[in-house]
């Protein structure tokens, strides 16, 4: 089930004029942004199938990057984003691709500061859901709507069972899981989709285990 | 989960002897953990939103390109002439979604119904009935939720993004929604409420996405027009006792297997149908330049 709520149907409440490439797209700016944790100097987007063809009259590109700027859906200042950003210092660049892709409402975005680095694929499935379907090359599932983290670690054996250990501790129910690696032995990613919030103290005691390198909340 | 689609909807809410608002309401407790007030409260807020786009739409808005607002206002000016042939509760549900939809590509604040694209139809058709079946708070709410409930089982089984499904998909999905709550709201039965769902979809079906220089005004806010009329004639069908031959659940997946087949050009990609018209590729010259 790709719609889970009564809100994914009645609402978001946003700015117009579009739910999937307005709305949508400031959702998946957000999402970026809230990962990579910062406001980024630079923010490069690509925009593809109906994305590309339409933004301009959707008002996409003032989305995504009003979502970058950490604005909500419904947040005012969204029509003025791109030059809130360029008033902010980030560096903005849209690129038109011809490539087809899955799915008709997709963007990648890739932000940077310094050394840091983070590039994410969004597609926008309409009424302002969203899905991240990529991130830093590896392929992930995430709605957004409920309460999830993503675990960076090292590919040991144990990290999985200690995380969700913690999580079960803490009588926090799994909704959907994802584990992927690039390499054996190297860098691991874990997606966690959660029922309940996860506080401070559990984050907390995420980042003690062993082998973690990193742990970020996606959705609060 | 407690239901996938109309026929487990329906018979929950037969069975249970509750409105298919109250299937929605369970199914949201059981889903996010939230209590019951907390739900409630969340759409309250969303029908707020809804009233104060209509209310600002009635006063009139014009877009940034100019292209759409002020057809709301015309419309309520025409009802009090007296003069309006198709009936005024009928005309005041086009006018307010014209309303909604006016504020929408004025990028004004509203609340998507099941998007933004087509945000007018259902508060355009709650606040028309809304004076003639004088509701509690609460019932409007209902109103919401019973939208939901059936917006639901279209998005899940089949789509309500116009750049995968078309504008079938949009409107046509937010005034079935409409039909099925003006139903229940007029005191018509959940099996009503599914009749009135799939004769409005049906009649929506096969219709294309392909908005005038990809904005969300030409056609959108006369489609939302005529998705809330399209919407009050099929709950009225359905209240009369008149059924479909074609279960709703079938008319949601011809609509699901018709916008597979559509050719992308008619998908939100501005490049067809009216889009496409020697005018439609004017205004976009106008608006964006030669080159987009």
């Amino acid at each position: 089930m790709k719609y889970r709520s009564a809100f994914d149907i009645i609402g978001p409440v946003m700015i117009g004029p579009s739910s999937s490439h307005t709305a949508g797209a400031a959702r998946i700016g957000r999402v970026a942004r809230t990962l990579f944790g910062k406001q980024p100097s630079k923010a490069e987007i690509s925009l593809y199938g109906s994305f590309a063809k339409t933004y301009k009259g959707h008002g996409t590109d003032v989305a995504i990057i009003g979502g970058i700027l950490d604005f909500d859906t419904f947040d005012e200042r969204i029509p003025s984003a791109l030059q809130l950003a360029e008033e902010a210092g980030i560096e903005v660049i849209f690129t038109v691709e011809d490539t087809v892709t899955d799915h008709p409402n997709t963007v990648r975005v890739k932000l940077t500061e310094g050394d840091r680095e983070l590039e994410l694929v969004g597609i926008s499935i309409g009424g302002g859901t969203i899905e991240i379907t990529e991130l830093n090359s590896f392929e992930l599932k995430l709605s957004g709507e409920h309460p999830a983290i993503l675990v960076v670690h090292n590919d040991q054996f144990g990290v999985i069972s200690a995380v969700t250990n913690i999580l079960s501790k803490h009588q926090i129910n799994i909704g959907h899981m994802e584990v992927s690696r690039k390499e054996k032995g190297k860098m691991a990613i874990m997606v966690i989709e959660v029922d309940q919030k996860i506080g401070h103290d559990v984050m907390t005691e995420l980042e003690g285990l062993p082998n973690i390198t990193q742990i970020i909340r996606m959705v609060d | 989960m407690l239901f996938r689609n109309v026929a487990e909807l329906v018979e929950l809410a037969e069975n249970k002897g509750v409105k298919i608002a109250e299937i929605m309401i369970q199914q949201e407790i059981e889903v996010t953990g939230l209590t019951r007030d907390d739900i409630i409260a969340k759409m309250d807020r969303n029908l707020t939103v809804m009233e104060q786009a209509v209310e600002r739409g009635l006063k009139g808005v014009t877009s940034v390109t100019g292209l759409t607002g002020g057809d709301a206002v015309l419309l309520q000016k025409y009802i009090q002439s007296g003069k309006a042939l198709s009936g005024n509760i009928l005309l005041d549900a086009v006018s307010k979604a014209v309303a909604t939809n006016e504020v929408n590509a004025a990028m004004g604040t509203i609340c998507a119904t099941p998007t933004a694209g087509s945000a007018g139809v259902v508060p355009g058709t709650l606040f028309a009935v809304k004076e003639v079946l004088n509701p509690t708070r609460m019932e409007m709410i209902e109103f919401l939720f019973t939208s939901a409930a059936f917006g639901f089982v279209v998005a899940n089984n089949a789509s309500i993004s116009g750049a995968a499904g078309g504008c079938q998909a949009e409107v046509g999905s937010a005034s079935g929604m409409a039909a099925a709550s003006i139903v229940e709201m007029a005191g018509g039965t959940p099996k009503q409420a599914a009749e009135a769902m799939a004769i409005t979809l049906k009649n929506m079906l096969g219709l294309v996405c392909d908005p005038v220089a990809g904005l969300v005004e030409v056609p959108c806010v006369k489609r939302n027009a005529m998705g809330a009329s399209n919407a009050m004639t099929a709950a009225d069908m359905a209240l009369a006792g008149i059924t479909s031959r074609i279960p709703c659940d079938e008319v949601i997946n011809a609509m699901y297997l018709i916008g597979q087949s559509m050719p992308s050009a008619l998908r939100e990609t501005a490049e067809g149908g009216l889009a496409a018209t020697p005018t439609g590729r004017r205004l976009q010259e106008e608006i964006f330049g030669k080159k987009q």
